[in-house]
């Protein structure tokens, strides 16, 4: 039976753009037969979000006050309990994503595809290793469902003109109890989202201080754009966790981005070689940044930086 | 409590991988290993653990060949106080792994496993949550802060939408994010006590492990280069050039 059913992303309002990407994605199985799974409370506004998504055939909804906040650990055996009716078992590569699927696989007992970035046939897949220096192609043997997360930097969102069924379905597991959900900090920020933004401004080491971060969000703002940082900006405490982009951080592929003061490690560029335009600031010309930049710029961030915004 | 840490033996982090011309895998020959870093900070903080007397003994284990007793022994150096080497000549992914140290948890009865979020050769990040899954016990993935008190710990967990704080009851699987804290040097006094440590070798057919089905590696290619770039000479240029391209 060849069946697809992807686990749907949500804060409780809106779906996740993760989501949209990963029934892109999987778009490239071949399968007409394609369900998204929603795990939440008042799941109507998003169900509605997720039944719009083209090649969407049905929308599943399982609502319980446990699944307020989505712990891998009460929804992977939910995952499990469902995987028999299916051929393939996908969500997108999101810390949502990476918590909670790899959980779902033991418990079916398969191991997962991560990352997948290009659907070979319905089992062969793309995918990146070390940090995206290669990109190895692996078939999934035959015995058990392809379980897999979709890496969204490579998918474009799927279109909005569906109008799938939705149904509710009660939770098959028991609440563990083990694990509690206390509070999340950070985030909130009045610009776009990171992963998704069409343009992103990201600063690095060389802004030297959080306050110096200032010019990287004025520019963001001029343009619209979502900010991002470098590890080593986000270690040296400058900018939240949350806008690391690269290897360990997100992935990213907007239409423009801009590295400004980065150097350009690998595990940087990594994140941002899906990126439809790269514009590189930095005052080192010998940075590896300018090697993969579409447009480099040489010279002091703190004047550029301001004269860009000033240009716009 | 004991604290049981894993060490995955990587190319090391500062090496640029290459894949062979002919597609069959990337050059790992004369190349330097390490320790996976996440590795390396999840021993961290098992070690800072049991330095605040809230954990008695720290065990290292690795599944690989007799060149990872080197990785061991540099997490011995670093503190740890015994070392397990689980024999086996064939790689390993990431169910496989899970149900072998779910042969060691269920012998050593450990109250944290910590392991690192992902290994940095392969990028699966699934190890630690498929051990928790088995194990049916909480996994805290992704810590870049761990309190205990009270036989549960509360744990930090670096998540898209910020920092997000879980407690869980122990035992518990835990998986290190890069924040975490930055991991001790080795000093060359530790080097020669760590010689002096056990390590246990068992073979991983002895330990009655179900191997699962591997995925199938059918080629390796290096990544799709990006074209070569231009050099603007100043802002004005920049921005013309973007306007052309229809992105301003």
């Amino acid at each position: 039976m060849a069946r697809v059913l992807i686990i749907g992303e949500h804060d409780g309002q809106t779906l996740n753009p993760a989501t949209a990407k990963t029934v892109q994605g999987a778009g490239g199985l071949g399968i007409a037969d394609l369900d998204v799974v929603l795990f939440g409370t008042e799941l109507d506004a998003v169900a509605a979000q997720a039944a719009a998504l083209d090649g969407v055939k049905r929308v599943l909804t399982v609502s319980h006050d446990d699944f307020v906040h989505p712990l891998a650990a009460r929804i992977a055996p939910e995952v499990a309990a469902m995987a028999g009716d299916y051929s393939h078992i996908l969500t997108g590569s999101s810390t949502f994503g990476k918590d909670l699927l790899p959980r779902a696989a033991a418990l079916i007992g398969v191991n997962q595809v991560s990352d997948i970035m290009e659907v070979i046939d319905a089992r062969t897949f793309k995918r990146p290793i070390y940090a995206g220096n290669a990109i190895v192609t692996v078939e999934v043997p035959e015995g058990g469902p392809v379980v897999g997360t979709i890496r969204t930097a490579s998918f474009a969102a799927a279109g909005e003109g569906g109008s799938a069924e939705i149904s509710a379905l009660d939770p098959q597991a028991d609440n563990p109890g083990h694990t509690r959900f206390v509070r999340v900090e950070g985030g909130g920020g009045d610009g776009p989202d990171l992963a998704s933004a069409d343009v992103v401004v990201s600063g690095g080491r060389a802004l030297g201080s959080s306050d110096n971060f200032a010019i990287i969000y004025s520019l963001a703002q001029k343009m619209g754009a979502a900010v991002g940082a470098s590890r080593a900006a986000v270690d040296a405490g400058y900018v939240p966790n949350e806008l690391q982009v690269g290897q360990t951080g997100k992935i990213i592929a907007p239409d423009l981005y801009f590295a400004i003061g980065i150097s350009g490690a690998i595990q940087h560029l990594t994140g941002i070689k899906d990126a439809g335009t790269i514009v590189a600031i930095n005052k080192d010309a010998e940075a590896p940044i300018f090697e993969i930049a579409d447009f480099g710029l040489v010279g002091d961030l703190f004047t550029l930086v301001p004269e860009l915004e000033q240009a716009l | 409590m004991k604290i049981l840490v894993t060490i995955k033996r990587v190319v090391d982090y500062n090496v640029r991988v290459r894949v062979k011309p002919d597609g069959s895998g990337v050059e790992t020959d004369g190349v330097k290993m390490s320790i996976n870093p996440f590795d390396e900070i999840a021993l961290e903080e098992a070690l800072r653990i049991k330095e605040r007397g809230e954990a008695e003994e720290v065990i290292v284990v690795s599944i690989g060949g007799n060149e990872v007793q080197q990785q061991l022994r540099t997490g011995l150096a670093m503190g740890a106080d015994r070392a397990i080497q689980v024999e086996t000549d064939q790689p390993v992914q990431p169910l496989t792994a899970a149900r072998t140290l779910l042969k060691l948890v269920e012998k050593e009865q450990p109250g944290i496993v910590f392991l690192g979020k992902q290994a940095i050769d392969d990028d699966c990040n699934q190890t630690g949550q498929m051990l928790a899954a088995l194990w049916d016990r909480p996994q805290a993935a992704f810590a870049s802060k761990v309190e205990l008190a009270d036989g549960k710990a509360t744990v930090t967990r670096e998540v898209d939408a910020g920092l997000e704080v879980n407690e869980v009851d122990l035992p518990a699987v835990m998986t290190s994010d890069l924040r975490l804290n930055e991991p001790r040097f080795v000093k060359l006094p530790d080097i020669m006590k760590a010689k002096r440590k056990p390590l246990d070798v068992l073979a991983l057919a002895d330990l009655g492990v179900e191997p699962a089905a591997d995925l199938v590696a059918r080629a390796y290619e290096p990544p799709p280069k990006r074209g070569g770039g231009k050099m603007v000479g100043n802002v004005a240029e920049l921005v013309a050039e973007l306007k052309n391209k229809g992105l301003l």
